[in-house]
């Protein structure tokens, strides 16, 4: 009896949710809704450009799943999202995307006596130990690339995501790519995790690895800093072993090649580059093509175009990269792309 | 003078309001009643209607299929299921006797002064919020179930067959084990709450009795304080089993939320509203979102079956005593 309340609860709980979200759309302000990833920057710039212009930006991290279905349903005004749509689903929802900042998704481990970048993982590795064919931390295929370190005889402990969520959707990405076995398991907010523990959100990941000796997991690079936990450096396309850093995930976007990605359709995982992180990640804004209210469409672009301009060194404050000038000038350009009825752009 | 004086007017004004009172009062906890029947029906409408998609899609094998795979959209509520019996069966192992034992400390053993204080502290332990319990187990518990507690029982049970199975495996802390224990823990205040009260209400002529034949404590609580209120006794364990089989947030913390069938107790696993708790937001596709909600219907016909099991028990005792009474 009680749970069924617990559930109706739920139950109301949704449905006053999408209508809080439903009257903000009518509100001056902008709002959106989606990726927890960007959230920290997003509320960043929404507070500073509140301040410049007096309009305010109602951001609600509720996942990008759930950043997707609201855009769907048009109770927002723009969705977030760190897994792009393909052009189909775009042409099928009216929708345009572009990205925003940048970030890595960054492996880390707890193993006593092991600093932050004293241990190698090539992308392979990484994969066959996410498959659980590698179970030891002294299995000779880690033993290998890590020469001199001294590696437990202990079983591993894998830790993922419990939820859906964008930084499993690229993590997922980058195994599949380096790794032909990865395909039996294939990419996606979530999937069928042959081992391992699940970890609720980015911080459930970090605080069970920073709990359980000889785990391994998966974190933006912001959490792994915070929590203080040791990463790992990873071999990147061109061979070389790299450390997680804001000019590795910039060199790995710089070398990316937005001209040429149809939609912004582009992930950003083994990209090419001597100095790459090979897991970087963007996170993307979705929008209808054609705005039922133009002047909302307008102030959600006149919002990222001052993100844009202004918001880089926030960004940077906390670890995210923001976009090369190149690629907000064609971020831009496709913003005649959003009209209005009569076909008019917005912006 | 006048038949009826302003007295007897204000008196009969005072009946008739009172009557009308009345009739409102009825009506009030009829459609407070009627509201809670609603709200019932509410409820399986709106579990059967969201689960119909994935149970057609999958049928019966959805109760049976450990897959649980949002790449190719197949899902099946084996491993949840598994998972919050396991859970619970361990917090009722631990729970039952644990709570037994406290009752029967609180009301035959301990001193009167410190009564009134234990039994509040175990009351508070009711009043901790589940999440405290989560963080506490992933935080404080699990290294040293990792580091101290599976080792020891994985080298002391291990070598038994059969049982040495279910403490097998790579200690991890964080698992079945871990959090059918932290359950237990949970249930505890609630099941001797309840205990305690029951055994008090033992008439202390049969106890006085029972103590002046010579009996020991033990024979007392066993003989008849327990056959005395066995249907209290039923319902305190019935409330707790409740409770094990809903609680969502500790349990989120320490099973691991992991969609495979757990081989030993201390393999990771996940229940039925762990599994709702970390994947209804970012449920994408409508075939997930509906197989989710069918996990929802799936637990809330457990527990049904469950408190409805206790209920024919403690009727079964009810006729048996009053039978074996005549």
């Amino acid at each position: 009896m009680l749970k069924s309340f617990g559930k109706l609860g739920r139950a109301s709980f949704f449905a006053l949710s999408a209508l809080v979200l439903t009257t903000a759309a009518e509100a001056s302000d902008i709002s959106g809704a989606g990726a927890t990833f960007p959230y920290p920057v997003y509320a960043k710039w929404a507070e500073a450009y509140k301040a410049k212009t007096g309009v305010g930006m109602n951001y609600q991290s509720i996942g990008s799943g759930g950043g997707i279905k609201q855009i769907n349903a048009k109770t927002v005004d723009f969705g977030a999202s760190d897994k792009p749509l393909t052009a189909d689903e775009l042409a099928k929802g009216d929708l345009m995307q572009f990205p925003t900042v940048m970030g890595g998704v960054v492996p880390v481990v707890n193993l006593a006596g092991i600093k932050p970048g004293e241990i190698k993982l090539t992308g392979s590795v990484l994969a066959n130990i996410y498959l659980g064919k590698i179970t030891k931390w002294n299995a000779p295929e880690i033993a290998a690339i890590n020469k001199g370190v001294k590696l437990p005889d202990a079983s591993i402990a894998v830790v993922h995501r419990s939820d859906g969520s964008g930084t499993t959707f690229n993590f997922t990405y980058y195994l599949n790519a380096v790794e032909p076995a990865w395909a039996a398991v294939g990419v996606n907010t979530a999937v069928e995790w042959p081992v391992g523990l699940g970890g609720k959100g980015n911080e459930g990941v970090a605080a069970m690895v920073g709990q359980t000796q000889g785990s391994i997991g998966y974190v933006e690079y912001a959490y792994a800093l915070q929590n203080h936990l040791t990463y790992t450096d990873m071999q990147n396309k061109d061979g070389k072993f790299v450390k997680p850093s804001y000019e590795a995930f910039q060199a790995a976007a710089a070398n990316a090649d937005w001209a040429k990605a149809p939609g912004f359709y582009l992930i950003l995982a083994n990209q090419p580059g001597a100095t790459s992180w090979p897991m970087t990640a963007a996170t993307f804004i979705l929008l209808h093509k054609t705005q039922d209210k133009p002047e909302n469409g307008k102030a959600v672009l006149k919002f990222f175009n001052w993100a844009y301009a202004d918001g880089d060194k926030m960004a940077k404050d906390l670890d995210y990269v923001p976009m090369p000038d190149n690629v907000v000038k064609l971020v831009e350009g496709s913003w005649k792309q959003v009209v209005d009825a009569s076909g008019k752009p917005v912006y | 003078m006048a038949l009826i004086d302003d007295a007897d007017l204000n008196r009969i004004r005072r009946i008739r309001n009172g009557r009308l009172a009345d009739i409102f009062f009825r009506w009030l906890t009829w459609s407070f009643m009627a509201l809670v029947l609603l709200m019932l029906g509410g409820v399986i409408v709106v579990l059967v209607q969201g689960a119909a998609p994935a149970l057609k899609l999958f049928g019966f094998d959805f109760l049976i299929t450990a897959k649980w795979n949002p790449v190719t959209d197949e899902y099946g509520a084996l491993v949840p299921l598994v998972g919050t019996l396991a859970t619970s069966a361990v917090a009722m192992l631990v729970g039952v006797p644990a709570s037994f034992a406290v009752a029967f400390f609180l009301t035959e053993l301990c001193p009167y002064k410190l009564r009134t204080s234990l039994s509040t502290a175990v009351e508070l332990l009711a009043a901790v919020p589940s999440i405290i319990y989560g963080i506490w187990g992933l935080f404080v518990a699990a290294p040293f179930f990792q580091a101290t507690v599976e080792p020891a029982l994985a080298a002391w049970l291990g070598p038994i067959p059969l049982i040495g199975q279910l403490f097998s495996g790579v200690p991890i802390g964080i698992g079945i084990l871990l959090a059918g224990l932290i359950l237990g823990l949970m249930i505890l205040p609630f099941m001797t709450a309840v205990m305690r009260d029951v055994f008090e209400t033992v008439p202390a002529v049969l106890r006085e009795s029972a103590y002046g034949l010579g009996a020991t404590r033990w024979e007392v609580v066993w003989k008849v304080v327990l056959p005395y209120c066995r249907t209290g006794v039923v319902g305190a364990v019935m409330l707790g089993l409740g409770r094990a089989l809903g609680e969502t947030m500790a349990v989120t913390f320490v099973i691991g939320n992991a969609h495979r069938l757990p081989k030993s107790l201390f393999d990771p696993a996940t229940t039925i509203s762990a599994a709702l708790a970390n994947e209804f937001t970012e449920a994408v596709s409508d075939t997930y979102t509906s197989a989710l909600i069918a996990l929802g219907l799936v637990l809330f016909l457990l527990t049904f079956i469950v408190l409805a099991a206790g209920r024919r028990l403690l009727l079964r005792a009810e006729v048996a005593k009053t039978g074996g009474g005549k």
